[in-house]
């Protein structure tokens, strides 16, 4: 008999004789209904308890603030999608400004520039598909054209969220969006920069991956 | 330094735990490595859980995990019908060594030579990079953690704080040694160091390998909670990764994810969540730039259906391995995870491993517990922990008289004089004369009692037989 039959015949003949499973009430998760403007400042002040940045723009104004942040940094190259209206305002914005830096856009396999990418690209800007205020957390499924290690490789991962998309809690944000109809290859989750604490408790930042975790909230 | 041949991760007696106990003990460094990591721990575990319904949270906890093991067999099947729908393949494996057979045969298949790990218990389990070593396969951790007791050629003494033993100093000098790091105790300095040396390994790794905290039947999900981002690379950067994990990790909804990641990152470090939680439903599509080209989820069962078969045993598989037993407990605060010479310490160590090593082997686990009941208290999903305790320590000396004896080697440690005493002792308590007499004689001659029983008065005072029987001040209060 194979593995897996003995596994689950030993399972399924269980000598304690049948389970019964209990209800789950899932209740104690919910919260009240807060505003947009409640939800901003919650998410705000959680992200920034780790480490995250958020900076509150608007529709109009993103690019030049994100400039900014990038010239502080002293930023080089700036990894972007390339249909993505996040990518299309960049490449467009940045042909009459000198003030971004270099756009490089992710429309390869990432075997093709793997050591470019590593060693490169100073910062790389993702969209999200909302965020939770609860924990903190930026809503990311990877895409075509927003691939995995743009949130995961370069030192800064600046990520832009409508204030509008903001929820209370994780739970609250699977349901809305039905998430259990159908999942992407990888959907994540991102509380602030990578980090890790194995060395005496003493935390550090961008152990693996970003060092910096800025979030352009547009309201 | 502590003596790292003692933590080496071959061939250690589970057996020898008082010996490894005290040398322990009498180690200031690993003494004050461990107590001050456990008490940061549990004081950012109760400010983490400051305003929740924590009781009800973990009622729901302790349901969503009963209601998967209630399915477990079909959720199972759901699994893995899922998982290959999205395109994985999956492999199920009786014990370790079918796991690491099953890994290296998916190395062996595409020719891989290197293999990059995200941190996973139950491959501690599989003592998988030993195996793939050995095969001429190098496996590398990518945890820093993990990385650090790698170098060491140690075990991990935490399983979610694998270095916690070692203190800054070791760590500097360990590093130096080994990766030729400057000495310094700049943790920053320490981490991006760890950060260059491993990205060379991640771009050139052929595999990665990582665990799995809740793999969801629903949506053919598996869900990794981490930090660093090592977890992300593992699973994303090497052409093919594959994700081991034990059988009773499944459950039936997405839902469910958000209650146990709630309860999992607040227990185990305090935090309300973890920089990343990575859901992963499938390789790399035809038209995706990056990601792994295959994804195999290997299921392990290593002991886990048979602890499955008994009722009250069975809630040792309700665990989501946050570690907040071992971070309450006194025992093992003092005497750190090394001593216990298994794959999981503390509390969850003593009521797992027995059924992994044997309670021969593993007879002094469940006594390594002054049964306090911190773990039980603050178990994110509510095992009794404490009664789990008890009833292996029946089951070491004798097992068939309340129960009958379930787990491999019970009666052990049954002692023939011991045996003998405890039967004479229930034979006379069945008889009230014999009784009566016996108390009376011990009233008598109380003064031949002696005042020292080994270890056990070593520090106690000896109780002493009253100078009257409890029924003869009975009988003369009546009076």
């Amino acid at each position: 008999m194979s593995s897996r039959d003995a596994i689950l015949q030993r399972l399924r003949h269980r000598t304690g004789g049948e389970l019964t499973a209990p209800e789950c009430d899932f209740s104690v998760l919910d919260r009240p209904e807060w505003s947009t403007a409640e939800k901003l400042d919650m998410f705000e002040q959680t992200i920034e308890s780790v480490h995250g940045e958020v900076h509150r723009t608007t529709e109009a104004g993103w690019i030049d603030r994100l400039a900014e942040i990038l010239q502080t940094r002293g930023a080089q190259t700036l990894l972007i999608a390339k249909d993505h209206e996040i990518g299309k305002a960049l490449q467009s914005a940045t042909k009459g400004r000198e003030d971004l830096p270099h756009l490089l856009i992710y429309d390869e396999p990432v075997e093709s520039w793997q050591e470019t990418l590593f060693s490169e690209v100073d910062a790389g800007i993702t969209s999200t598909r909302g965020g939770i205020a609860e924990t903190g957390s930026l809503i990311l499924w990877p895409t075509v054209d927003e691939p995995r290690l743009m949130s995961l490789v370069p030192p800064i991962h600046i990520a832009v969220l409508k204030a509008s998309e903001l929820y209370t809690t994780f739970h609250q944000a699977m349901q809305s969006q039905n998430w259990a109809t159908g999942m992407p290859t990888n959907a994540l989750l991102i509380s602030g920069p990578s980090k890790t604490a194995d060395i005496e408790q003493t935390l550090a930042y961008g152990v693996h991956g970003p060092r910096e975790l800025i979030v352009l909230v547009i309201e | 330094m502590s003596d790292t041949a003692d933590h080496s991760a071959h061939h250690i007696d589970v057996k020898e735990f008082h010996p490894r106990a005290r040398a322990a003990i009498h180690n200031p460094q690993i003494r004050q490595n461990f107590r001050k990591a456990m008490d940061g721990l549990m004081s950012k575990r109760k400010s983490a859980f400051e305003g929740w319904e924590l009781e009800t949270l973990r009622d729901l906890g302790a349901n969503i995990r009963l209601r998967a093991l209630a399915n477990l067999p079909d959720l199972l099947e759901q699994l893995e019908q899922k998982l290959t729908e999205n395109g994985m393949t999956v492999h199920w494996a009786a014990d370790g060594d079918e796991a690491c057979e099953i890994v290296r045969d998916i190395c062996v298949a595409r020719n891989a030579k290197s293999v990059i790990k995200g941190k996973s218990m139950v491959s501690e389990e599989m003592e998988l990079n030993h195996y793939l070593d050995a095969q001429g396969i190098e496996a590398l951790e990518s945890d820093l953690g993990e990385y650090i007791v790698q170098l060491a050629d140690e075990t991990p003494s935490h399983i979610i704080m694998p270095a916690i033993h070692k203190n800054t100093e070791e760590i500097s000098q360990l590093l130096h040694a080994k990766t030729g790091t400057d000495l310094s105790h700049d943790v920053e300095y320490l981490t991006a160091n760890a950060r260059l040396q491993l990205r060379e390994k991640f771009m050139n790794a052929d595999v990665g390998v990582s665990g799995v905290n809740f793999a969801v039947a629903e949506t053919g999900t598996l869900c990794l909670v981490e930090n660093e981002g090592n977890g992300r690379m593992t699973t994303t950067v090497p052409p093919c990764h594959i994700a081991v994990t034990g059988i009773e990790k499944v459950v039936p909804n997405l839902e469910d994810v958000t209650a146990l990641l709630a309860l999992l990152t607040r227990s185990a470090t305090g935090q309300h969540i973890t920089t990343y939680f990575n859901m992963i439903s499938g390789p790399r599509k035809a038209d995706e730039l990056d990601g792994p080209e295959e994804v195999h989820v290997v299921l392990v069962d290593n002991g886990r259906s048979t602890i499955y078969q008994d009722d009250e045993l069975l809630d040792t598989l309700r665990c989501i391995r946050c570690g907040a037993c071992m971070n309450h407990c006194p025992v093992y605060t003092r005497v750190g995870g090394h001593t216990y010479g298994t794959t999981y310490p503390g509390p969850i160590g003593a009521i797992l491993m027995p059924h992994m090593v044997g309670l021969d082997e593993g007879r002094h686990l469940p006594t390594a517990s002054s049964l306090c009941g911190a773990c039980g208290e603050v178990c994110p999903v509510k095992i009794p922990i404490p009664d789990l305790l008890v009833r292996l320590r029946q089951e070491s000396v004798d097992g068939d008289t309340v129960h009958p004896a379930k787990v491999r080697g019970h009666g052990a440690k049954r002692g023939a004089v011991e045996a003998m005493i405890w039967k004479g002792w229930s034979w006379m308590h069945a008889r009230p004369g014999i009784y009566r007499m016996g108390t009376s004689m011990g009233a008598r001659f109380r003064k031949l009692q002696p005042g020292k029983f080994g270890g056990w008065t070593q520090y106690r005072t000896a109780p002493k037989l009253a100078a009257k029987t409890l029924h003869q001040r009975m009988k003369e209060r009546s009076q």
